[in-house]
């Protein structure tokens, strides 16, 4: 029986993978021929899908865009075994998009069918785990420290130490808490593992609770992401059921038990101690730190707050060697990168590499430049509160610290194209307006200071004193920047700052159709 | 004035009161039952669940308006996120916005009079690789136009 996959992504899904699916089903049907249709994960392509692959005795043949128009054309052209078709992209493994990468982290994701237990064996799935099982916690910590790991999230603190701060903080109860609250525009890649390789999550923070003795484990899941809430629920049924999760893991004698919680469309729950104050149930309102949540964190318990990535990494650490993770990068950023290609690009997708390619490459060898054909005037890399590069600094080497050198942000890995009808005053303004919308309201640069930069800003936009009013958004800028509790006041300034100091030529008087009529005094 | 609970919708709240009582953190996935079933939080619930939890009512209250998600109003029959994000701007998403306001005849937070779409922003849908994006109720849209959004609108409010 020839197998057929249709990604079940969402993002594939927001194109029509779930219509696309059925029509193969019912041509199937139709034509009396049997196949095995498998809802595999995206492989990330996303100006390609839904990307529809089918095994042959050479490998798997991708075909895409495929539509239900498609379908039956498909089935005339013989795709079942491979056969030619305008939409047939050769083997799947062969494209150059794909071939070009180095997936660790993403290893299995697009390949597998997510939720099959069996097929996450298959490929080297729980190997990580099988090692940790024989390590002690300061074994695992150790390995984890050596492969400089640092957090994904966009701190990029070195997670080996968090975790060593954990283990050595003596306690009961501890736990891990995976921050799944990825609410950065242009970043997706927490969303793809989490629907797409889940049981790499649930192995990773299992490795995590057995390193540093928790035993219950909780994702603080965006409520944005319905799909993921779903497959990650059933992924860690799966894994109760066999053993992977519950008490004595794996015939061991730890304990591990993961439950999803919610969030509730709060930006600022990203932030890890206010992501903890939700979890308690309470408003997600910044804690002063110290405490370290390593010290005190979930109900005042010594508790591990991981990205998803950081986490989902761990598995082929422990699986593979810390060397061997650590050999990919540069400088102090070891390892890969899931980087998020979004905006205005004509090739969108998850671009997984070693730390080092220059963000040119993303854009123009990964990207193929603007979607709209106009030239890419800015990109904002690490999300809202990163800032936003010129052209000039498109060699920047995508490195924490080559992007710290330039007064910017890698963050989360999320490159936001935009092109030459950018207005940045525009863009600098709604970066305080977001501010402004999330704000937790605990410190007063952020909660005040985010509504007075958007009228600063309105001001210059209607030509009021520019000068005086663009010192005073710089003014206001710094207090943010080094006055506020968290990075949401604390990093604001970055779009704002980065806008006026690479894109002032935006921020002059425009029409706002007062132009012919006279404005009263 | 605030529509009132009926006695079913009451005898469902208690029973997830009940089901949550025990829970460590429980307000947040208390709050979520009580949306999914119900659709929204009415002040009426305030009460049992500070009971129930041993907060205050101040408190429960400042969760409930602390969170986006909750919303204290009956939504439409369905709800209309919009993506504001920077990567949908980047692909267009203003002009979506107002064709979609113009088109369903209301602002962000409010619902058509036919009741049938409330209309909501949303701050990133993660699918950034498919801008500008929309969510119907739980499935997301990607790489929307004014003429697609046309046809989900007309879809809901037919289907």
């Amino acid at each position: 029986m020839v197998k057929v996959y249709v990604p079940r992504d969402s993002s594939a899904l927001s194109l029509g993978a779930d219509r696309t699916a059925k029509a193969i089903m019912a041509e199937a049907q139709k034509r009396g021929i049997e196949i095995e249709l498998v809802r595999n994960g995206s492989r990330g392509l996303f100006w390609l899908e839904p990307l529809v692959e089918v095994v042959t005795d050479k490998g798997r043949v991708a075909y895409a865009p495929v539509q239900p128009k498609d379908v039956s054309g498909l089935f005339d052209a013989d795709f079942l075994h491979g056969g030619a078709h305008p939409l047939n992209l050769g083997l799947t493994e062969e494209l150059a998009w794909l071939k070009k990468q180095q997936r660790l982290t993403f290893a299995r994701v697009g390949i597998t069918d997510p939720v099959s237990l069996e097929d996450y064996l298959a490929h080297d799935g729980y190997k990580g785990l099988d090692n940790a099982l024989k390590m002690s916690g300061a074994e695992i910590v150790k390995s984890v420290t050596d492969s400089g790991l640092r957090g994904r999230g966009g701190a990029a603190f070195p997670t080996g130490i968090k975790w060593n701060t954990v283990l050595n903080a003596p306690a009961k109860q501890k736990y891990i808490v995976c921050n799944a609250d990825e609410g950065d525009s242009g970043t997706y890649s927490d969303r793809m593992i989490m629907e797409d390789d889940p049981f790499v999550l649930i192995e990773g923070m299992t490795i995590a609770g057995i390193a540093v003795g928790a035993t219950q484990g909780y994702i603080y899941l965006r409520s944005e992401y319905p799909h993921a809430l779903k497959t990650l629920n059933e992924a860690i049924a799966k894994a109760e059921k066999a053993g992977y999760l519950g008490e004595k893991i794996c015939g061991s004698s730890h304990t591990f038990n993961l439950e999803v919680r919610r969030a509730a469309g709060a930006y600022v729950c990203g932030e890890e101690t206010s992501l903890l104050e939700s979890l308690e149930g309470k408003r997600g309102l910044v804690r002063f730190k110290p405490p370290l949540p390593a010290i005190e964190g979930l109900f005042g318990k010594p508790t591990v707050v991981n990205n998803v990535i950081s986490l989902a990494t761990v598995p082929i650490i422990l699986d593979k060697g810390a060397q061997y993770y650590s050999d990919y990068g540069m400088g102090r950023s070891r390892g890969t990168l899931p980087i998020q290609l979004a905006g205005n690009l004509k090739q969108t997708g998850l671009v997984e590499l070693a730390f080092g390619a220059t963000l040119r490459e993303l854009l123009y060898d990964f990207g193929g430049g603007s979607a709209s054909g106009r030239p890419i005037r800015a990109v904002q890399v690490g999300g809202p509160l990163g800032a936003y590069l010129p052209e000039s600094q498109f060699d920047t080497p995508l490195d924490y610290e080559e992007f710290t050198k330039i007064w910017a942000v890698l963050g989360h890995g999320g490159i936001v194209a935009f092109d030459d009808t950018v207005d940045m005053a525009k863009m600098a303004r709604y970066a305080f307006e977001f501010c402004a919308i999330e704000s937790c309201g605990k410190c007063t640069p952020c909660r005040i200071g985010s509504v007075r930069g958007a009228e600063v800003i309105d001001k210059i936009m209607m030509g009021k004193d520019q000068v005086k009013n663009t010192q005073l958004v710089r003014d206001l800028s710094d207090t943010m920047l080094n006055g506020s509790l968290c990075a949401l006041g604390g990093m604001t300034p970055y779009p704002v700052l980065s806008a006026l100091n690479h894109f002032a030529e935006d921020f002059k008087p425009r029409d706002f159709g007062l132009q012919n009529k006279k404005v009263a005094a | 004035m605030a529509t009132a609970l009926s006695v079913q919708q009451l005898t469902k709240i208690e029973a997830h009161i009940a089901a949550h009582k025990t829970m460590p953190g429980a307000l947040l996935p208390l709050l979520h039952a009580i949306q999914d079933d119900i659709g929204w939080i009415s002040e009426e619930v305030y009460v049992p669940i500070s009971k129930a939890l041993a907060l205050s009512v101040a408190e429960v209250h400042g969760v409930v308006t602390f969170y986006h998600h909750f919303r204290r109003h009956p939504a439409g029959k369905h709800v209309l996120q919009v993506c504001r994000a920077e990567s949908c701007q980047a692909m267009g998403s203003e002009k979506l916005e107002a064709h979609i306001k113009s088109t369903l005849g209301v602002d962000y937070h409010q619902t058509t009079k036919d009741g049938s779409i409330t209309l909501e922003p949303v701050y990133c849908l993660g699918n950034c690789a498919c801008s500008p994006a929309v969510m119907l109720d739980e499935e997301v849209y990607g790489r929307m136009d004014a003429k697609k959004v046309a046809e989900l609108i007309s879809e809901v409010r037919n289907g």
